[in-house]
């Protein structure tokens, strides 16, 4: 048993010492760093390490929570003890009880040990390359704001009275940078970024070619006039929308009516074009792990299939509202967090159709690269978004001038509905959680610009 | 000062932090305490509470700086930290400056929310709940949460500073859905300061009742419009506009990487003579106020727009040395495991002299937008973008059906440029910002503020 269970082993004892009928302890230990890079100079190297306890502790069905940094006898018993007083807070909840073990199949090649094997001054040159990559690509590439490169390597444990018991470790590694292009009197930026399980996996030159290339198609951009019209979204925005919509599937949110979803089990939400998964055990997925962040087993669930909505996403509690299963889809913000419903890695399935034939079957429309204000122009209850946007034009089925400063807007479930063809070329993307899209293209949205 | 730095530890460490060289070194300690609770379907849940403690170690060389952080505060996790810091320099030792100790008041607690029991709190969100819920049959959920949190910090650098600050801030806020047939719509609302208890002696429950009354609105609501037109926003968040649009292009880091449409601009008219505007981190109990940065320097008042021209740009300690100038105290960090960076405290338009009738009845058409839900801006390029969550169309200068999904989108410095009425009706309000992965509590305040004309992007085919 590693230190970790132990530490776990002690807690849920403390927790149950200290007046809980059950407890369960999540324990993490992540040891990262980070490289901010500007104007070919290092501009920040960070070494983290970092690691905690949280405690879930039942008394009765009245759940309470309570999370430290001190692993010592004495720290450890101390966050059990307020988790036992948080659950005398707490109102009884007939369907809040600790999740039962089940049979954990175990998941390889989460960690890849280049992470330990590139000293510093490798990954120092990763970052400086993205950014003279970027750089040297055109004379009206002016600058990059920053260019990182961070990993990390975390460990996880977890143990409860009911007799879950379980670990493992997973690694990340990501590189991006801004880059600023200048011209027709206005600043541009681009971003570029990669992700992998370590260094070896990322390709330096394709991130910085990425920032610049994204920045200077956008030189000249003007505003689009007001008009409904055909739109593509590139992975990076199509995977936002997923992130949404991934939101909108959490049973917690259709249980509490707070979803665009709810009641909508088993009945049309979509395009027959548009297929969505999750898939918490994907070999490639970021956030895959043999377990979910109460120690159910990971697995994959159909959400949408033949336009048709065919499942919820579920943790234990969800679960419990209806008699379900958990579909393994606890997540937390580490260890200060309570679980709760969230996506793993969510999957748009491909279609056939290349980028190219993407815009071509569009005709008259927008290319949209970039989407903002997703936190704020989007009402997760009720679906209905405004958000805003930039790209290109699509004009004779290809692409054409650039265009910012437009809104685009519609709600989610018409939208889905809307789908009319994906790409057949995915890519997984940090945005909305972690998701592997292609293109996707929307017979027609509003947009809003001048 | 509290005893989580001792003096001749921090000493040591500052030493072992600039045994391979570097022009600056420094640590921060920091502990940190919070507890939270919900009222959701009517049940109090997800009651929590979470102590962590550690410390933060950076170098600076050169236009470099290396920061290692470490959990826990015993003297050998310091000397860890120091010396993962100092691996990856190569220089000849440099030594600091012996420590002298500035005192510092923290801003006063009147009643520690630690010392409150929780099941009064509770309590509160029970009447939150339920203010809601009277409001009207048509509220179908209201979530409501209570959050205090206290940090306190302490932090030595090689100059001699050692110092140190107490800072506890309490908030809560009310999501309310209201529901008619097929139609749903939310509200929300929050309270929020850098005070302790004493925050809600005065009727907290309103919160609920404004957040109820957001939703009950909507039901009515039309589909927003689309298009340029004359803008009215509201007081308070509606500060927020100014915050995204103006204050992140302020802030040294992006003004030093030639990344903010502000560059250059200092001295220039950027708005109208009517405009003037200020960050203050020392507005007695707001959001954003600390007695000290989190570099140790005293938070301020810097005017950053006067009679229309830019004043000020807003810096932290190594932005301001690099452009030779004193920092500004907003060198702010979200904790021991992040650096600091310029970030804004308590941003706000002073008041101006028109009230907020006279500003909507000089508009025949146009948008009032009440209140935002957030917005966002890339300070490079000026492009920002603002959710409405309480929207009205303006109508023959009087603000007539409410309007739901309205987005607000444009330019910062045309949107700056274009404010031509300042409200006297002025207050503040809380937000949580983020940049750079670090979210801190930032104040927003002004009053009603007009634009000639803005980008509304609604939902209205």
């Amino acid at each position: 048993m590693s230190e970790l269970s132990a530490v776990a082993r002690r807690a849920v004892e403390a927790a149950t010492a200290a007046g809980a009928g059950e407890a369960e302890a999540y324990v993490s230990r992540e040891v990262g760093r980070e490289v901010r890079v500007h104007g070919g100079e290092v501009e920040s190297l960070t070494a983290a390490t970092q690691s905690g306890v949280g405690v879930r502790a039942w008394i009765g069905h009245r759940v309470g929570y309570a999370f430290g940094t001190d692993f010592s006898e004495a720290g450890v018993r101390a966050v059990a003890a307020r988790a036992a007083e948080a659950a005398a807070v707490a109102d009884e909840d007939e369907f809040a009880s600790p999740p039962q073990p089940a049979e954990v199949e175990a998941l390889l090649g989460l960690s890849d040990p280049s992470i330990g094997e590139w000293e510093t001054g490798r990954a120092v040159e990763l970052a400086l390359t993205v950014e003279r990559t970027a750089l040297a690509a055109d004379e009206r590439l002016v600058g990059v704001e920053t260019a990182v490169y961070a990993d990390s390597d975390e460990q996880v444990a977890i143990a409860s009275s009911a007799g879950v018991a379980g670990e493992y470790e997973t690694s990340t590694c990501y590189a991006y940078l801004q880059a600023l292009a200048e011209g027709e009197g206005a600043r541009e930026t681009g971003l570029g970024f990669g992700l992998a399980r370590g260094p070896r996996g990322l390709d330096p030159e394709a991130i910085g070619a990425e920032g610049a290339a994204r920045a200077l198609e956008m030189i000249g951009a003007g505003k689009p006039e007001s008009h409904a019209c055909p739109v593509v979204f590139d992975e990076t925005v199509a995977a936002s929308f997923a992130g949404l919509i991934g939101g909108g599937l959490s049973a917690k949110a259709v249980q509490r009516g707070r979803s665009p979803f709810a009641g909508r089990l088993e009945a049309e939400v979509a395009s027959p074009a548009f297929a969505l998964h999750d898939d918490g055990r994907l070999p490639e997925g970021p956030a895959s792990a043999p377990f979910d962040a109460e120690g159910v087993p990971r697995r994959r669930t159909a959400l949408i299939e033949d336009g048709r909505l065919v499942s919820y996403l579920y943790d234990t509690y969800a679960a419990n509202r209806e008699g379900a299963a958990s579909t393994g889809n606890a997540a937390r913000q580490g260890y200060r967090s309570l679980p709760s419903v969230s996506t793993s890695n969510l999957v748009i399935a491909p279609g056939a159709l290349s980028l190219e034939e993407l815009l071509a079957e569009a005709g008259e429309g927008v290319y949209v690269t970039d989407v903002a204000g997703l936190h704020s122009g989007v009402n997760p209850v009720t679906g209905v978004f405004s958000v805003g946007a930039s790209g290109r034009m699509i004009r004779g089925g290809a692409l054409a001038e650039p265009v910012r400063e437009f809104t685009i807007a519609g709600e989610l479930v018409g939208m889905l509905g809307a789908v009319s063809a994906a790409g057949a070329e995915s890519r997984w993307v940090p945005f909305g959680g972690s998701v592997s899209t292609p293109p996707l293209l929307i017979a027609e949205m509003a947009i809003s610009g001048s | 000062m509290s005893d989580l730095l001792d003096q001749d530890v921090a000493a040591r460490v500052l030493s072992r932090a600039l045994a391979n060289g570097g022009r600056f070194a420094e640590v921060f300690a920091e502990r940190r305490q919070g507890q939270s609770l919900t009222v959701d379907e009517r049940r109090i849940e997800s009651v929590q509470a979470g102590a962590e403690e550690g410390a933060g170690v950076r170098v600076v060389d050169g236009n470099t700086t290396y920061f290692a952080h470490v959990d826990g505060l015993g003297p050998a996790d310091l000397e860890r930290a120091a010396d993962e810091a100092a691996a990856a320099l190569r220089g000849e030792r440099s030594e600091p400056r012996p420590l002298r100790a500035r005192e510092v008041t923290p801003l006063p607690i009147e009643r520690r929310p630690e010392e409150v029991p929780a099941h009064q709190k509770a309590e509160l969100l029970r009447e939150l709940d339920e203010r809601a819920r009277a409001k009207g049959a048509e509220i179908a959920q209201l979530t409501a949460s209570y959050a205090e949190a206290r940090r306190e910090v302490a932090l030595a650098n090689s100059e001699g500073l050692f110092s140190g600050d107490d800072r506890t801030r309490v908030r809560i806020g009310a999501q309310a859905v209201a529901r008619r047939d097929s139609t749903v719509e939310t509200g929300a609302e929050t309270l929020g300061a850098h005070r302790g208890y004493e925050l809600l002696e005065d009727d907290p429950g309103q919160i609920a009742e404004q957040a109820a009354a957001k939703a009950l609105t909507l039901l009515d609501a039309v589909d927003a419009p689309s298009g340029s037109m004359p803008v009215v926003v509201g007081g308070g968040f509606g500060g927020v506009l100014f915050h995204e649009k103006t204050g992140h292009g302020l802030e040294a880091d992006h003004i030093q990487k030639g990344a903010s449409v502000y560059v250059g601009k200092l001295g220039e008219r950027v708005a109208e003579p009517l405009l003037n505007a200020f960050d203050d981190g020392r507005l007695p109990g707001e959001w954003g106020s600390d007695a000290i940065d989190d570099e140790g320097r005293p938070t301020q008042k810097t005017q950053v727009i006067e009679d229309g021209r830019l004043t000020s740009y807003l810096y932290d300690h190594l932005t301001a040395d690099r452009a030779g100038v004193a920092s500004t105290g907003n060198g702010r960090r979200e904790s021991f495991r992040h650096l600091p960076i310029p970030r804004m405290t308590n941003t706000y338009i002073a008041p101006g002299d028109a009230t907020p009738e006279e500003m909507i009845a000089e508009v025949s058409n146009g948008f009032y937008a009440v209140s935002f839900g957030g917005g966002q801006v890339d300070p490079a390029t000026g492009d920002f973008v603002f959710g409405v969550s309480e929207g009205y169309l303006i109508e023959g200068g009087k603000v007539t059906l409410p309007c739901r999904g309205a987005t607000l989108i444009g330019n910062c410095l045309d949107a700056l440029a274009a404010i031509d009425a300042v409200g006297d009706d002025f207050f503040m309000k809380t937000g949580i910002c983020g940049k750079g992965g670090q979210k801190v509590p930032v104040g927003t305040g002004q009053g009603h503020v007009r634009l000639r004309a803005l980008t509304v992007g609604g939902t209205a085919r």
